[in-house]
């Protein structure tokens, strides 16, 4: 087993905590992603599986080994950059054939290796070049490439698509999803887009304020956020979350003028949480029309944004802004009244930012 | 079109005033023993090489000349070696006392030499290092390792280091990634500072004087200041000599002119 291993990982920098006790593994051959905002410390962590930075406390193992002592070299690890950090004085050969050189690669092998790394990413038209005549999606290739050449155990990506533009953004994605079947790599990849995340990651690991949030396939991680700042960070638009309190009776929610039967998702732990503040979570897709009179939410219709395939409506309710997706053929106006409910199931529950139910 | 014939004429003003001194001793070099001692002065000489020959011939010039190849050579090449890996300690290793370290280097780049010529002296004597190429190169190196640790700490700051942070994970040692990545981008800047270091070490002029007695060993700002003797004052081999001392340095700043111009605006745009 070559997977990787992080125990207990903390950093600061002075007295800045920037991670915190993270622990999580990554299999052999799983593509994990590890997603967060900007400054949440993903790149941190990054830093200190590759070795360019050192651990406060924690240990970090490939397979039964300890790597948090070693020296980047000795790692056995490839670093991918958001700037790509090619070597602007060597042309795209070299660049591929530096890690090969330094470990002592015969030339025929070296040779054979860069040949194939090329033809798997296509860029045997442009072996020869300098990295700064090449388009900036050849550049990433090339870093990619360099980090391909000599099969390390593991391959870390910072962000790597972020500086191309949308459209090259997702063939790239679907690039790297590919690439990753063949090689059966393992992975650690960081970004801080949630889509991103959802397409390549077979785990993801949310992160913020440098503590690991969730942890979990996309579809749990997307249909059950451990706390709000998971359901509001996964998904776009973003889930809805409104605030209230429970009844006392620990059945009917009310926020505003919403009232919102929690019978069904509470499913007999109302009690518990009676009289209390909670925070109710819907997906704009999980809404559905219904006519307004009685209806769990009445709000406004503000703004219909139509994208073609999906249907958004912005809704004022009291204080509540909330976004719907209808059908695309449902006609709607501004200024109309508009009632919408959602299955109970469908219902996502917090306490003090807390999941509670299942 | 005002503008630019007033930026014309007063860079060509400012040009002509530079060179006067230089001009003035490169047409000596081609006067006549008489054109020379003549009043009113004449200005335009008659192109005579005698004064060349005889500073060649009767002065040693081309022995001078090769100790200050030597002096300034081994000096440039020194201070690079050592100024290089102090340099990169300084720009990448986060260590507290950097900054006052750089600090304490301008400083002591700003002494005045007569400050520490006696000490220099007496540490040359004590080792018995005084009248050898490798006593004056000493005294050279610890005179021009400040500027050039600056200079070239400066050019590796410039540098993205993550393109560096890759070769540690391609399996660089920090040795490697100094001389297979950062000397490599930082070309132009090596390049300034090697020869604002030859140029200062090749006219270099006092430590010369005190260290290097021996007529066989002196450098060629201080053969060339002990030309005239008791009774007389050769004007014509000064001139000539001094334009031969001149050329070299002409030379290579022209050779590198256009990486001298990147590596001294280094700081201001990001190249």
């Amino acid at each position: 087993m070559a997977g990787l291993e992080v125990r207990g990982l903390s950093k600061s920098f002075g007295d800045t905590r920037i991670l915190e006790e993270i622990s999580f593994d990554v299999a052999e051959g799983e593509f994990c992603v590890l997603l967060g905002p900007s400054g949440c410390g993903k790149t941190t962590l990054l830093r200190l599986v590759a070795g360019l930075e050192a651990p406060s406390t924690g240990t970090i193992s490939i397979g039964d080994k300890r790597i948090d002592p070693l020296p980047p070299r000795e790692r056995d690890i490839a670093f991918v950059f958001q700037s790509y950090a090619l070597y602007p004085h060597m042309n795209v050969f070299d660049n591929l054939a530096f890690s090969l050189r330094l470990r002592g690669f015969s030339k025929q092998e070296i040779q054979s290796k860069v040949t194939e790394a090329a033809r798997l990413l296509e860029l045997e038209a442009h072996l020869e070049r300098k990295p700064q005549e090449l388009s900036g999606g050849q550049r990433q290739r090339v870093a990619v490439g360099r980090a391909i050449v000599r099969r390390p155990k593991i391959f870390l990506f910072d962000e790597p698509l972020s500086n191309l533009d949308a459209a090259l953004r997702a063939g790239m994605r679907i690039e790297l999803a590919q690439l990753h079947r063949k090689l059966q790599a393992t992975i650690l990849y960081v970004t801080h887009d949630q889509a991103e995340a959802m397409t390549l990651g077979e785990k993801i690991m949310v992160l913020d304020k440098g503590k690991l949030q969730q942890m979990g396939n996309p579809s749990a991680i997307y249909h059950k956020p451990a706390n709000t700042f998971v359901a509001r960070f996964v998904g776009s638009p973003q889930m809805n979350l409104i605030e209230g309190k429970l009844d006392d009776k620990g059945i009917v929610f009310r926020a505003g003028e919403s009232r919102i039967d929690l019978s069904g998702a509470l499913s007999g732990h109302g009690a518990d949480y009676a009289a209390k503040d909670l925070t109710v979570g819907i997906r704009p897709e999980d809404f559905h029309p219904t006519a307004p009179d009685g209806a769990w939410i009445r709000g406004e219709v503000e703004i219909v944004e139509d994208l073609g395939s999906d249907k958004f409506v912005h809704i004022r309710s009291g204080h509540a802004k909330l976004v719907a997706r209808i059908a695309p053929d449902v006609g709607l106006n501004r200024g109309e009244i508009l009632g919408l409910a959602a299955a109970p199931n469908r219902l996502h529950l917090f306490s003090n930012g807390k999941r509670i139910n299942k | 079109m005002k503008r630019k014939t007033f930026f014309l004429f007063s860079s060509i003003a400012i040009g002509c005033f530079s060179l006067l001194p230089f001009l003035w001793f490169v047409l000596t070099s081609w006067k006549t023993p008489s054109e020379i001692e003549a009043i009113p002065p004449q200005i335009i000489p008659s192109f005579y090489w005698g004064f060349y020959r005889s500073a060649l011939e009767q002065y040693g010039l081309l022995r001078y000349m090769g100790n200050s190849v030597i002096v300034a050579g081994a000096t440039t090449l020194f201070t690079i070696a050592i100024g290089s890996l102090a340099a990169y300690a300084l720009a990448r290793f986060r260590l507290s006392w950097t900054r006052f370290y750089l600090m304490l280097l301008l400083a002591i780049s700003m002494f005045p030499q007569i400050a520490v010529a006696g000490p220099v002296w007496r540490i040359l004597n004590y080792l018995n290092w005084l009248n050898s190429y490798h006593g004056v190169i000493a005294a050279y190196i610890t005179l021009s390792l400040p500027m050039g640790i600056w200079i070239m700490t400066t050019f590796f700051k410039e540098l993205p280091y993550e393109v560096e942070e890759a070769a540690l994970v391609d399996g660089c040692t920090r040795l490697q990634v100094l001389w297979k990545v950062v000397l490599p981008l930082a070309a132009p800047g090596l390049f300034t500072a090697a020869i604002l270091i030859f140029i200062h070490a090749w006219n270099e002029f006092f430590f010369a004087l005190l260290i290097l007695t021996n007529p066989t060993l002196q450098t060629l700002p201080v053969g060339i200041a002990l030309f005239p003797g008791e009774y007389t004052m050769p004007w014509g081999e000064i001139a000539a000599a001094s334009t031969m001392a001149t050329l070299p340095l002409v030379f290579l700043t022209l050779l590198f002119q256009r990486r001298i111009v990147r590596g001294l605006s280094a700081g201001a745009v990001k190249g």
